[in-house]
């Protein structure tokens, strides 16, 4: 057979490219790059003794309470979590100077309590209106004076404005009054 | 010289798409690396909460996770259907965390070993008793640096 005797048909190597993209594509579709995103907390070092008495100037706590029907009570009147970011960042700056309000940022601290019956879910949201609170302050701050926007400053700038505008949110241990 | 004078006798000479296949095997292998495929089966239902103040979590190496759930389904018979946590690929105590983070220590390079997180991954509707309980362990661990991973909310 004359066929025969020509070289070896050879292998047609432009579909390769569709096999490949069809895997290509299948990795695509199918791996979702998992978006780790989450609220970053750092806790407090264990220590077996119990933590020693601090007497803070009552006017510089911004006591939060959740219990377990996930009610707020801020600074002892039950308030609706939609207004806690403002309330607290009126708390932190005190703008006009309110006797009963954080003498300056640097002292306000937060206190955040909450019961073993509270929801994840509202205490991922009180937590993340109060660090709401705190990034927008700083980027007020930041406008202020710098007139840039908070994440475009040097890292001694961003550094200078979280030190005169701290985050202190302080956990105490819950309490057990309802049912988990 | 015969070699030469063959080739000019052809038609006019088309691109070569013998490297095309190679190419794309590049961009598929890249996607293979890159993304990783969850290495461990989820026995809690996770849904987690959204949240507007996010951090990203840079490296998935020094990250170690912690899911708090109620188990799915399949689990349900055996270990009931209050939040459970799950380490890894089993079911565990609180008490077990200790040992979970410092086994996942082990595994990260000393330099790297004060900038591991820990991601916690919790159903929005679990209490927090659990998590406090985690939590406290988190602190005998010494491991003080916690996530809790959310979804991204819309701004507001």
């Amino acid at each position: 057979m004359p066929r025969s005797l020509r070289q070896a048909p050879e292998i047609n190597a432009g579909s390769m490219a569709d096999i490949a993209f069809l895997l290509l594509i299948f990795f695509l579709v199918t791996t979702t790059i998992s978006e780790d995103k989450g609220v970053l907390v750092k806790l407090p070092p264990w220590s077996n003794e119990p933590p020693p008495e601090l007497r803070l100037n009552e006017r510089n706590v911004y006591s939060v309470l959740v219990n377990a029907q996930n009610q707020l009570l801020v600074r002892k009147t039950p308030m609706d979590i939609s207004r806690l970011r403002d309330d607290a960042k009126d708390f932190i700056m005190n703008p006009t100077g309110r006797p009963d309000m954080a003498e300056n940022p640097k002292k306000a601290i937060i206190s955040l309590k909450n019961d073993r019956g509270t929801e994840y879910k509202t205490y991922i949201e009180v937590y993340n209106e109060l660090k709401a609170a705190y990034n927008e302050l700083r980027e007020e701050e930041a406008r202020k004076r710098h007139n840039k926007s908070f994440e475009f400053l040097t890292k001694d700038q961003q550094r200078a404005i979280r030190s005169s505008i701290p985050l202190v949110i302080s956990e105490a241990e819950p309490t057990d009054l309802a049912n988990e | 010289m015969s070699m030469f004078a063959k080739k000019r006798g052809k038609a006019k000479p088309e691109v070569s798409t013998a490297s095309l296949p190679d190419i794309i095997f590049m961009l598929l292998f890249f996607f293979m690396v890159v993304t990783k495929l969850r290495d461990s089966e989820l026995k809690v239902n996770v849904n987690t909460p959204s949240a507007s103040e996010l951090t990203k979590l840079e490296k998935k190496s020094l990250v170690n996770y912690i899911f708090i759930g109620t188990p799915t389904k399949k689990y349900q018979a055996i270990y009931g259907t209050s939040p459970r946590i799950q380490l890894g690929d089993k079911f565990a105590e609180a008490e077990e965390i200790p040992k979970f983070v410092e086994e996942h220590r082990l595994t990260v390079s000393e330099k790297e070993r004060p900038a591991v997180i820990s991601s916690l991954k919790v159903d929005g509707k679990t209490t927090m008793g659990i998590i406090t309980d985690v939590k406290t362990q988190l602190r005998k661990a010494n491991q003080l640096k916690v996530n809790y991973s959310t979804k991204p909310s819309v701004m507001k």
